[in-house]
């Protein structure tokens, strides 16, 4: 007998069985639904937490070192660092005097205020102090407008760029540019609306205003901390530039050779490994978790297949007595249960499939066709898996005994 | 060469600490063509012999050949491979299946043989046409009646061309008048040459065959050509048809 035709064959006995025992198979399948509903959306999920993850940083700039008072992840202790002297702006003009690896040096110094215009207003938005060149570091664009002259950011005029939230939230109908919004109690003119960023980690935000940074030092905040993004004149320089600030940072702050650095040089490689160590054991235990359901699915599946095997232990006598295989009988049983396996499978995506619908407002990508497959190859697997124990059995049954039992 | 060769056959089976002989050294041959009825009472050891015949189990000691190919040395799936082309088996109990129609019943050997679709479906037809069911392919059994039923079986015993039909009390489940229509039909097999062994232990179903083994505890007691077999030409009688 061929494979295809035993397989064909197979196929018509295991759906007649199903069909024969509608409410047991619903039940049975019931299990595996479950399980393909958890593991498919917390595949979704993790997938597109990495998605989102991956568009945030690389909106960071691969070619960005950011300098700032400490380092994103270290292991020195707390009590070590805290009296680590502020990062200012004459740092910043000092790295951009001397360095030379680096296209843009662009500080930033952030403040929180209340903002108003008309009657409308909003408490803590952040305020982001800069200088001209800081769309070129975090390379975003303008959607109307225009960007913060050098002029302008020496300290020329109170003027502001608006993120794209904030400046939707305000102005709904009417164009912000030209109008004056209130900052903390000072006037500021709008000349720009930033393009919105991906909403995720809250990176990116559009919910910022940026400012000339003399003007925020001015108005807000005399002795602000700021971090300096300093973008590379090449990825592949990323080292060196490195080594190059780092010895201007020790020399600007007269950091005694032998001394540890008392500043830290971040860049986005370290978040981004970091990021997959924490996303990968994240990964690892939600799918070990879910996964566990479906485990619980297929011993349902495993269970129902004894009975079917000892329900039809006469059935597979007569196939016996007409020349059934061993091989035959096995494929049989396995066929049957990957059935199963595979309908809960495919339940189990049309339900999990809205959902991810529904998700895809909070992360980015809905169900992928790779986690779609994923699921219904891990279903396939499931009942294959669970179906073979009663599968052997009853391929190791005796004709005789077999023939006997009613 | 003959088509059964059975030397020194023995069934031996554990019950507990108790060794039952089912089947004690016995030696049998069959030649092609014949009409054999197996009796005995219960417990002689007919249905372990049946069974051997059938190549559903393997014996204890001793030689079958069938055909020429030593049964008794072969493993599962040649067993397998043998039941499906030289035995057809007739059940008591019909033993159709019962979720499949007539068709699919009768195709079922065929498909285990590996004939391609289009062709079993043909050999089906004809096999069920053979036995006057060529209008009830599509009923289940459970529409079927019991003489049709047994039809159905001898049609699926008989579509592969076997070089037995082995027949287990076939008319043991049966009225006497659909008894008689099923040996009729055995007969006339017979008179078109194929080889039928039935085991029975009613003396109205033996005495159709034109050899009679006789088995009491395991062992041949008699075995002897029936010099006038019964048959329903005899009686003057054409069968009917349900």
């Amino acid at each position: 007998m061929t494979l295809g035709a035993e397989i064909t064959e197979s196929l018509a006995i295991a759906l007649a069985a199903l069909r024969a025992n509608k409410l047991r198979s619903g039940l049975t399948t019931l299990g595996i639904v479950i399980g393909i509903v958890t593991v498919t959306l917390m595949g979704t999920a993790i997938e597109g937490i990495n998605q989102s993850f991956k568009k945030v940083v690389s909106g960071l700039g691969t070619d960005v070192l950011y300098v700032q008072k400490f380092a994103w992840f270290s292991n020195d202790e707390w009590w070590k660092v805290r009296n680590r002297r502020d990062i200012t702006l004459a740092t910043a003009r000092a790295i951009e005097r001397q360095v030379t690896m680096a296209r843009v040096v662009v500080p930033e110094a952030f403040s929180r205020q209340t903002v108003k215009h008309k009657n409308r207003s909003a408490s803590s938005v952040a305020i982001v102090g800069t200088t001209d060149q800081n769309f070129l570091a975090r390379g975003f664009s303008i959607s109307s407008g225009r960007f913060m002259s050098a002029a302008e950011a020496e300290g020329g005029r109170p003027i502001c760029i608006l993120g794209a939230d904030i400046a939707t939230k305000f102005f709904r109908n009417e164009s912000p540019l030209g109008e004056k919004i209130t900052i903390g109690g000072n006037s500021f003119e709008i000349v720009g609306v930033m393009a919105p960023f991906d909403k995720f980690l809250g990176l990116g935000s559009d919910n910022h205003v940026l400012i000339p940074i003399t003007q925020l030092k001015s108005m807000f905040d005399l002795r602000p901390e700021v971090q300096i993004l300093v973008k590379v004149l090449d990825v592949k320089m990323m080292d060196d530039a490195r080594e190059e600030l780092r010895g201007i940072l020790r020399k600007i702050r007269s950091v005694p050779p032998g001394m540890p650095d008392d500043f830290g040089i971040n860049q986005q490689d370290a978040f981004i490994q970091r990021f997959n160590q924490v996303g990968g054991m994240l990964a690892t235990v939600g799918l070990f978790i879910t996964g566990l359901s479906l485990f619980v699915g297929g011993i349902g599946i495993m269970n129902i297949m004894f009975v079917s095997v000892a329900e039809r232990t006469k059935e597979i006598g007569i196939r016996k007595a007409i020349g059934a295989k061993r091989r035959t009988i096995l494929i049989q049983f396995l066929i049957e249960a990957a059935t199963i396996c595979l309908f809960g499978g495919l339940i189990g995506l049309a339900i999990a499939f809205p959902i991810t619908l529904v998700m895809s407002k909070y992360l980015s990508g809905t169900m992928s066709i790779t986690v779609a497959l994923v699921g219904l190859v891990v279903s396939l697997v499931t009942g294959v898996v669970s179906g073979f124990l009663p599968a052997w059995r009853a391929s190791k049954m005796n004709p005789v005994d077999a023939l006997r039992s009613e | 060469m003959s088509l059964i060769y059975i030397k020194n056959l023995t069934r031996l089976y554990q019950m507990g600490t108790e060794t039952i002989h089912a089947l004690r050294d016995v030696s049998l041959t069959i030649e092609q063509g014949e009409y054999l009825a197996i009796m005995g009472p219960s417990g002689s050891g007919k249905s372990t012999l049946m069974n051997l015949l059938g190549c559903l189990d393997t014996p204890s000691s001793g030689e079958f050949e069938l055909n020429g190919s030593k049964v008794s040395e072969m493993d599962d799936n040649q067993l397998a491979e043998i039941r499906n082309q030289e035995i057809g088996f007739v059940f008591q109990s019909f033993n159709l299946l019962a979720r499949s129609d007539a068709l699919h019943n009768v195709e079922l050997p065929l498909i285990y043989a590996g004939y391609p679709a289009e062709e079993r479906r043909q050999m089906a037809m004809a096999a069920l046409e053979h036995v006057k069911l060529g209008d009830r392919v599509h009923h289940k059994p459970n529409e079927l009646s019991g003489g049709q039923r047994q039809r159905v079986a001898i049609a699926r015993a008989l579509v592969n061309n076997p070089s037995i039909i082995l027949a287990d009390e076939p008319t043991g489940n049966l009225d006497s008048r659909t008894g008689v229509e099923i040996l009729s039909l055995f007969e006339e097999l017979s008179v078109k040459g194929n080889t039928i062994i039935v085991v029975t232990h009613e003396e109205d179903v033996a005495r159709h065959a034109r050899r009679i083994i006789r088995l009491r505890d395991g062992l041949i007691a008699s075995d002897a050509v029936n010099e006038n077999p019964f048959t329903i030409q005899s009686l003057g009688r054409e069968p009917e048809h349900v």
